[in-house]
């Protein structure tokens, strides 16, 4: 039978063209091995701490005896979970044994992608907001664009960092150790530590996000405590943390992390949205200057994105240091530059190559996504993991890179927001983007900001990956002129600024005790 | 001679016109041995409102999605009983609103083999069973992440399909049921959002099954049929509010169409082609509206004489 041989024939392809192809998607991060860390940084308690007055503002407790009857029965509940331990705990065990800073950063960076959605319009053409009081009711609080992605990344690996400072000053004091060294009858499915294990860091580092993370997303609540009850639980079941290590570090990270929320509640973020009085002076200072001003390009009309953020406090720098850092200003949009430039953008989407738009997509970061600030964070947790770092120092280091995007998105909205410049589509409506054009000023490039920035302060942290950064952060703000976005002088005058954001960072490090 | 218009839309919902096989690889007719049959096709399709999960809205910054189709398509019968069948499709979209640049390119080759095991008079006509396997991949290195505007999602396709026809005079009717197996993807991100956060360019595509139905009438010039199309996508997520497609969306289609196929009284190896459907309900896909055209031509290629290629 010919025919059902070539049939078979067609089947076998068929399976074996499938079975080249069809797996589980795994993610970069999901395998990881476990923290070892290669140097333990037992003198972090004297780091300089953010927004602490130092690490005793919240005394810690002295913790109970090892010898104590509640010490034994704190080992003994590690054991009796560790009898019977199903697929499911073990792993738990190891998706957190790969690092807390980590793992509550990945979880940032997906309430951001999952809350980064501009509102649909209401029936009369006007927008509504979000409202933090009632964060479930659409538009759900919040909409977490860019600004309020890197304000939220910086506040919590802040507030990280400084409850951890604080829980390596109170480990060195007490100097408990580990369950399994207490009890070597106590088994250990993470690697052992020499770390004295009281206050817990798994605890500061949860319960410090969990406290930020109801101010950040506060609908969200059950899906982040239900994170927070699975790291207690990997850190018992591991045998890693008694049940009063995790107790005294939950308590800090909670006390440390409201001092940050405090902060946050009066860092002018939530004026920045501005009102309708606002959107049209922007609109007429710019006319009166003698420049187009910026129009929003969607349909209808939206509001600006947050004009005011350029007045929130900055980490890094005071309110007069960030309006310095201001660029001069772009090309009048009357100018012959600004036509060139124009036409320039037209150029690059007129016939965009494959790799152009590999490029956009790759570092468009736009709607729906964890933002740029985030796209940096997923860069530095990747090779972070590859450096073994203490906790602290995993904090140390996202909370300079955080604070580094926050401080530069500060600069650039203020930038954005004091110059009105339109952007390339507005001026020449025949370009169109190979991804969105984000609903605000061009003038400068915000991919550009915080790639410079995050470059700067990266290539520093990990100095035999500078030039690696720097090639990166030139690719993304290239990205956004390749794609129609943005003209040269955003993405060159974003980098710049951005670099100069990032020095206060590289500054910041030089002289915080951890280096 | 054997051809029609198929609207399997198979995967592209969102372009709305799905891998146009001018082709019967869904079809009960076959090609004679040795016969070739190709030809060109064009199809139009546009698409103003969508489905968002299971809302229908518009998008004034999209306004009207269009996607025009250039294929060549082939079918050549190796015996009576086994054709072999491709697609070759050149695809451009656009949006009529709002800024996003339209896309175009060579999209994916398709190949059928369609093989009628069974036919045999019954019920005062004639029925007929076929085992349909199809392929297909990517020709080019489009882009699939860039919805509604990219031109096709970029998997690997297997598919197997079960089909019966049944003819009484020149009435026939046609049901078939597909299932098909899609390749995960690449994208050129390296993280994205679904129901949950993905740290990974991959995206796991989920299976698909389609459902067709068609009856008509059925002559050696003049074919004229109604077709029903469903696709189920077996898995996916819903678009959320205000949010962009992804390619693994879960993305449902019902259609209803026409076909018409003519054969030229004075040149019966040329053969016109004309259809066009709508979508009647969907999910996560565009509300899309086809119309096309085609023509094509047999060729014997065994160098015997020029005999007729005759339906069955």
């Amino acid at each position: 039978m010919k025919k059902s041989i070539f049939l078979a024939i067609i089947a076998a392809g068929s399976a074996i063209f499938l079975n080249s192809c069809k797996k589980d998607v795994e993610g970069r991060t999901d395998d990881i091995p476990a923290l070892n860390p290669a140097n333990i940084d037992i003198n972090a308690g004297i780091w300089k701490p953010i927004l602490l007055t130092g690490p005793t503002e919240f005394p810690v407790p002295a913790p109970i005896a090892v010898n104590t009857p509640e010490y034994i029965a704190q080992i003994n509940e590690i054991k009796s979970w560790q009898t019977d331990l199903t697929k499911e705990e073990k792993d738990l065990v190891k998706y957190w044994g790969a690092g807390a800073v980590l793992r509550w950063n990945e979880i940032l960076r997906e309430l951001v992608a999952k809350h980064n959605l501009p509102p649909y319009q209401n029936a009369d053409g006007t927008y509504p907001f979000p409202n933090a009081n009632n964060p479930l009711a659409y538009p759900q609080f919040p909409f977490a664009n860019p600004p309020y992605a890197a304000r939220a990344y910086a506040y919590v690996a802040a507030s990280q960092y400084d409850a951890l400072v604080a829980a390596w000053h109170y480990k060195k004091l007490y100097n408990r150790p580990a369950p399994y060294v207490t009890d070597p009858t106590v088994q250990v499915l993470i690697p052992r530590s020499a770390l004295p294990s009281y206050p817990s860091e798994d605890a500061v580092v949860a319960s410090a996000s969990v406290e930020m993370l109801k101010l950040l997303f506060p609908g969200d609540q059950d899906y982040i405590n239900q994170k927070f009850e699975e790291h207690k639980k990997a850190r018992l079941i591991a045998g890693a943390n008694v049940r009063s290590d995790l107790e005294a570090g939950e308590v800090l990270g909670k006390s440390v992390a409201q001092k940050f929320v405090t902060r946050a509640r009066n860092d002018r973020a939530g004026a920045a949205i501005g009102n309708q009085t606002l959107w049209t002076q922007l609109e007429n200072d710019a006319i009166a200057r003698g420049e187009i001003p910026w129009y929003s390009l969607e349909l209808p009309k939206r509001p600006p994105m947050l004009p005011l953020f350029g007045k929130v406090r900055a980490f890094l720098f005071d309110s007069l240091t960030a309006i310095s850092l201001r660029p001069g200003p772009p090309p009048s949009t009357g100018s012959e530059q600004m036509r060139r430039e124009t036409e320039e953008v037209y150029n690059y989407i007129k016939n965009p190559t494959r790799e152009n738009t590999r490029i956009v997509h790759f570092w468009a970061d736009g709607a729906g996504t964890y933002t740029p600030p985030g796209h940096w964070d997923a860069i530095a947790a990747e090779d972070f993991i590859k450096k073994n770092f203490s906790e602290v120092r995993w904090a140390r280091n996202m909370a300079l890179l955080n604070m580094t995007l926050m401080d530069a998105g500060i600069v650039c909205w203020d930038t954005k927001y004091f110059y009105f410049n339109p952007r390339p589509t507005q001026l020449n409506p025949s370009i169109k983007t190979l991804t969105g054009i984000p609903n605000f000023p061009a003038y400068i490039s915000g991919h550009s900001t915080f790639s410079g920035a995050a470059a700067r302060i990266l290539g520093h942290i990990i100095p035999e990956r500078a030039n690696d950064y720097d090639a990166m952060a030139k690719e993304a703000s290239l990205s956004r002129l390749v794609g129609g976005i943005h003209y040269k002088s955003d993405c060159e005058v974003g980098l710049i600024v951005g670099k100069n954001v990032g020095e206060y960072a590289v500054s910041r490090a030089r002289t915080d005790g951890a280096e | 001679m054997n051809m029609r218009y198929k609207l399997f839309c198979i995967i592209i919902l969102w372009m709305s016109i799905g891998r146009l096989h001018a082709q019967t690889d869904i079809d009960g007719i076959m090609m004679e041995k040795n016969a070739l049959c190709v030809g060109p096709m064009a199809n139009f399709s546009s698409w103003k409102n969508y489905w968002e999960g299971t809302l229908k809205r518009d998008n004034l910054n999209l306004g009207t999605v269009s996607t025009n189709t250039y294929s060549i398509m082939g079918n050549y019968g190796i015996t009576r009983k086994l054709n072999i069948l491709f697609n070759v499709p050149y695809v451009k979209t656009k949006a009529s609103a709002g800024t996003l640049h339209s896309m175009k390119g060579i999209q994916d080759l398709s190949l059928f083999a369609k093989w009628r095991f069974l036919q045999k008079k019954k019920w005062g006509g004639k029925v007929s069973l076929y085992a349909i396997g199809g392929l297909s991949a990517p020709l080019s290195n489009y882009v699939a992440d860039f919805l509604p505007l990219s031109i096709g999602l970029r998997s690997k396709t297997a598919s197997l399909r079960i089909m019966g026809d049944y003819e009484k005079g020149k009435f026939f009717s046609t049901a078939s049921a597909t299932y098909t197996f899609r390749s995960n993807i690449e994208i050129d991100r390296t993280a994205y959002y679904t129901t949950e956060m993905h740290y990974t360019n991959k995206v796991a595509m989920p299976d698909g099954m389609n459902v067709n139905v068609r009856v008509g009438y059925r002559s050696f010039r003049l074919i004229a049929e109604a077709v029903f199309n469903n696709w189920t996508t077996l898995g996916g997520f819903d678009i959320t509010r205000n949010n962009m497609p992804f390619p693994s969306n879960r993305m449902n289609a019902s259609s209803l169409g026409i076909n018409i196929k003519y054969t030229l009284p004075p040149l019966p190896q040329l053969s016109i082609v004309a259809g066009g459907n709508t979508t009647v309900a969907g999910r996560n896909v565009g509300q899309a509206s086809n119309v096309y055209g085609s023509v094509f031509y047999v060729l014997n290629l065994s160098g015997k004489s020029k005999e007729k290629t005759a339906k069955n």
